[in-house]
């Protein structure tokens, strides 16, 4: 073998044993609550190959330490020895060693100077239990370690042996039938090897057969053997490892391709060429079909990341003295490699948080009514194009009043503002730097940092982290993640002569006042421009006057992008507003990485380039993103109305004929303005295309028997319900506005479609049954992701 | 930065006056105000067209804009700007001249494309102490050419973004 061939073994020995270390540590914890044969016999199957093939590469150390605890662990999966929390903290005490000599042998080469003496001896010490199995004195013990030395000797000996028919050449084979029926305890080893030897000299049946012909075992406990093997068999063979830079470089062609294909499209809108517009059509198909698969070789289930968490909850709810369980939910939820590192620190973070701060313990939670032992409860899903990752505990929550008092104590709010905060809001301010609950400093958590990067880094890769929290039954936390980074939905907008791409998770809304509110619209607070939103002020930033450019506008309208970046919400003005589009972020080179502003570039339909707006950056810019302080003082102002508004909601007011309707904003996705030249009919209603999708369109003047009286011809009013596949868009003739106000009204009508009448702004408003116009699965969807 | 992108004059002038080595360099040349100016032609990736450049806000002017190579996007620099040589009176005729840099491809937008031509080492000199003018940083050496001389770019310095200041951050 040449010096190649042999770093590729190496290499492929080093991925392989992490990966089956992963689940060694999660098969120990599991063990530990439920011993179990099969989880022994797992283990020592993983242990097994490691020491195999180290033995085969000639690693010593690595060898002799995984040599002592696959003694140990041959003595409890054939009962000599109990499954004790003792046995098991050892053996992932050797799990850790094989990972730390793994992680040298992968940078050095060579295995080191450490030889894991004091693990040795306890593993030994341990197996040295064989004799007694009762407890017994140190002293006892220490007397023994000599027939430790005596004692693994038998196994060794024995097992090689069993296996000299090859079964662990290929480590990812399901255990032969010999070894799964000793595992079951159905025969001995000593058994084995006769049915072995009779191979050997000849006999051409199976193991299986051999045996039931002996009558060692029942056919029915081979046919069950079988059954496990078949199911253990298809997971080698279908999938194979592929370079994660391969998939990178393929990522990139297909975000070139989507660049080509979004100029072919606005090439084929301009000329008319039936074949050609057929051929770019199916090229748009392939494009997005191509671009979903190879987006999908870059994910991986986030159990790749969980596997991890079992062994710390394990480790430190000892280390803590409390009882802990995790549970898991949605462990095969996808999420981009890199976005998938990227949450690693952060979710550890809350785990240990939850175990640490968040669980009580034993005793207390017995006090308490609560079972002594807490749970931590991880779930993960996809909704609306974003992951959604919970990390929940059942234990004491967050005294909104005790992070009150730690707040003012740590001078991060003033007396007067913590206490004008409502606690459903407090709560957010361990979020802040330099904030820690921890009553005393632990080696866990509890230094005053953390969540703050917890939050940084979540808000790093596009996502958001969310606290709820109920005194005495526990808190959770909501990570919400995107898909993927490299192609993201961006709305293009214009300024000073320029494309600019805001990615679309920043947006809130868009705002467009005209005629005479594009004068009265905009006030001043103390020369700083403000827009009267819905009742609050909303900052506004020129984007040219932050960017030195002409304003190149064709009317006098002026258009709002309600954008929320960190904490701070604003309203950034621009010349135009022109689309939404996938956008793939390409990196800004290194001539430009002083450049504020902007967090990358993208290519257009037509080839040019546009660049990326950071909205932080921009803000910054403006000086739009004030200090801490100004902006405690902003959120303490907001929550006094916040009582009055929690009984409030968001009411949409719409204009259908002559007559003013009401519908909760909550059910509404969007609200479009799409050409009625787009309007196709398709079977027995008008659709339309829309973000590459076919929305169904429903006209409420029809339905509602109204003549429609629209005051644009050239443009419909959408109000789009639902998203993806499941949306339908509903036509209105204007949108009037939108309130927040309670929703109260008259429930005397019995027409079709209008669940009652309420007064709004001194109007008469009817308020509209959404339930008779759009399925139910949409309006559920929708109200999810409001 | 590691790669040096001007090779020439390390072994230039000491070789050329003693040794009489007949070793040529193979520069690509192009027009730049009143100068003609050369750069190793293994530097240079493609001579493209004038490309209408995306205007990037508030960074230095030495900065055109931002183009689309082929899907990749490249930086242009003006050279003219960037070398504090008086601005061109018309752009229509201008050309980018993309350099191969390890972080990318970077443009350089120049009057006039010239020629490839082999420089003979020994022709070249250090820059003449009366050479001055703010371009003056940007020049490795001179190559003395029988009909004009020939300015050898100093390109690790052209291309050095920490003298390259933007307009967000200079003002202090």
């Amino acid at each position: 073998m040449n010096t190649g061939e042999f770093d590729d073994v190496m290499a492929e020995f080093i991925t392989e044993s992490r990966e089956n270390l992963d689940d060694l540590d999660n098969a120990l914890v599991t063990l530990e609550q439920q011993p179990d044969p099969g989880v022994i016999a797992k283990i020592f199957r993983a242990v097994h190959t490691i020491k195999g093939t180290s033995g085969f590469l000639g690693l010593r150390t690595l060898e002799s330490v995984t040599h002592i605890g696959e003694n140990l662990l041959s003595k409890m999966r054939d009962g000599d020895l109990p499954v004790t929390q003792a046995n098991t903290t050892a053996l992932l005490g050797m799990a850790d060693a094989v990972r730390q000599i793994l992680d040298i042998v992968e940078t050095t080469g060579a295995e080191g100077d450490e030889t894991y003496g004091p693990l040795i001896e306890e593993l030994s010490r341990l197996n040295a239990g064989e004799a007694t199995p009762a407890r017994r004195g140190r002293a006892k013990q220490q007397a023994d370690a000599s027939v430790t030395t005596l004692k693994p000797r038998r196994v060794t000996v024995t097992l090689p042996a069993r296996r000299a028919a090859g079964t662990d050449a290929v480590p990812d084979d399901p255990p032969r039938m010999g070894e799964q029926l000793i595992d079951r305890g159905l025969i001995t080893e000593v058994e084995l090897d006769e049915v072995l030897l009779r191979q050997r000299e000849g006999d051409p049946r199976h193991v299986g057969e051999i045996l039931v012909e002996k009558e060692s075992v029942k056919p029915s406990d081979v046919v069950d053997v079988l059954k496990t093997q078949a199911e253990e068999r298809p997971q080698t063979n279908e999938s194979i490892r592929v370079d994660v830079g391969l998939l990178d470089d393929l990522m990139n062609l297909v975000g070139e391709l989507v660049l080509a294909r979004n100029q072919i499209l606005q090439y084929n809108g301009s000329v008319f060429d039936p074949s050609f517009s057929a051929t770019s059509q199916r090229l748009n198909l392939i494009t997005s079909e191509l671009q979903e698969g190879v987006m999908k070789t870059r994910m991986q289930p986030i159990d790749n990341v969980w596997n991890k968490f079992p062994r710390i909850v394990r480790d430190l709810s000892l280390s803590c003295g409390k009882t802990a369980r995790l549970e898991m939910e949605g462990r095969q939820t996808e999420v981009d490699k890199t976005l998938l590192e990227a949450i690693k620190d952060p979710l550890t973070h809350l785990i240990r948080n939850a175990i640490d701060h968040g669980l009580e313990m034993p005793e207390v939670r017995m006090a308490t009514g609560k079972p002594a032992e807490g749970t931590v409860r991880l779930s993960a899903y996809h909704e609306g194009g974003q992951v959604i990752i919970e990390i929940a505990d059942d234990g004491a929550g967050i005294d909104a009043n005790v992070i009150r008092r730690k707040a003012v104590q740590k001078g991060l709010l003033t007396a007067e503002e913590a206490a004008a905060r409502p606690d459903r809001d407090i709560v957010n301010v361990i979020f802040q730097p330099g904030f820690s609950t921890a009553e005393k400093v632990s080696n866990i958590s509890g230094r005053g940092v953390g969540m703050d990067v917890v939050k940084t880094n979540i808000e790093a890769i596009g996502g958001t982290v969310d606290v709820q929290t109920v005194v005495g039954r526990g808190t959770t936390f909501k990570v919400k993640i995107p898909l993927t980074l490299a192609i993201i939905p961006a709305l293009i907008v214009r300024a000073g002569g320029e494309r600019y791409a805001i990615p679309q998770v920043s947006l809130i809304e868009l705002l467009r006042l005209d005629g005479e509110s594009a004068v009265t619209g905009i006030e001043s607070v103390q020369g700083a421009p403000v827009h009267r939103l819905r009742g609050k002020l909303l900052p506004l930033v020129f984007l040219n006057d932050v960017f030195g450019t002409p304003p190149t506008k064709s009317d006098d309208a002026v258009n709002i992008v309600v954008v929320q970046s960190d904490d701070t919400q604003f309203g950034l003005v621009v010349d135009d507003i022109s689309d939404t589009a996938e956008i793939v972020v390409k990196p800004l080179g290194r001539l430009l990485k002083g450049a504020a502003g902007f967090s990358g570039a993208t290519i257009m339909g037509d080839g040019r380039v546009a660049l990326i707006l950071d909205l932080l950056g921009v803000s910054q810019l403006a000086g739009v993103s004030n200090s801490s302080a100004a902006r405690a003082q902003a959120e303490a102002n907001a929550s006094r109305n916040h009582d009055l508004a929690a009984e409030r909601e968001s009411i949409l007011i719409v204009g259908i004929g002559d007559r003013r309707f009401a519908l909760p904003l909550a059910h509404v996705t969007r609200l479009e303005e799409l050409p009625v030249a787009g309007v196709r009919q398709g079977g027995d209603h008008r659709v339309v295309h829309y973000r590459d999708q076919i929305l169904p369109l429903v006209s409420l003047a029809d339905r509602l028997d109204i003549d429609a009286r629209p005051e644009d011809e050239q443009n419909l009013q959408v109000l789009v319900c639902g998203s993806g596949e499941r949306c339908v868009g509903l036509i209105v003739d204007s949108v009037f506005d939108i309130v927040d106000e309670r929703l109260e009204y008259s429930d005397r009508t019995e027409t079709y479609g209008v669940m009652g009448t309420t007064v709004i702004g001194g109007e008469v408003t009817d308020v509209l049954d959404i339930r008779a116009f759009v399925a139910h699965d949409i309006l559920v969807a929708a109200e999810a992701a409001a | 930065m590691s790669t040096a992108l001007t090779p020439t004059p390390t072994h230039a002038p000491s070789s050329s006056g003693s040794a009489g080595s007949r070793s040529t360099v193979n520069l690509c040349t192009f027009h730049l105000h009143e100068f003609t100016i050369g750069i190793d032609v293994t530097m240079v990736q493609e001579v493209l067209n004038r490309q209408d450049a995306t205007r990037i806000p508030l960074v230095s002017d030495v900065v055109q804009g931002l183009i689309n190579l082929r899907g990749e996007i490249v930086t242009t620099i003006d050279l003219r700007r960037r070398l504090g040589l008086p601005p061109r009176e018309s752009d229509a005729l201008s050309m980018n001249v993309v350099i191969r840099t390890p972080d990318g491809p970077v443009a350089l937008t120049v009057d006039q494309i010239g020629d490839v031509i082999d420089a003979d080492e020994s022709l070249f000199e250090f820059p003449p102490p009366t050479l001055s003018g703010p371009h003056r940083e940007f020049i490795t050496g001179v190559f003395k050419l029988d009909d004009s001389l020939l300015l050898l770019l100093d390109l690790d310095h052209v291309l050095d973004p920490t003298t390259i200041k933007n307009r967000s951050e200079a003002p202090a």
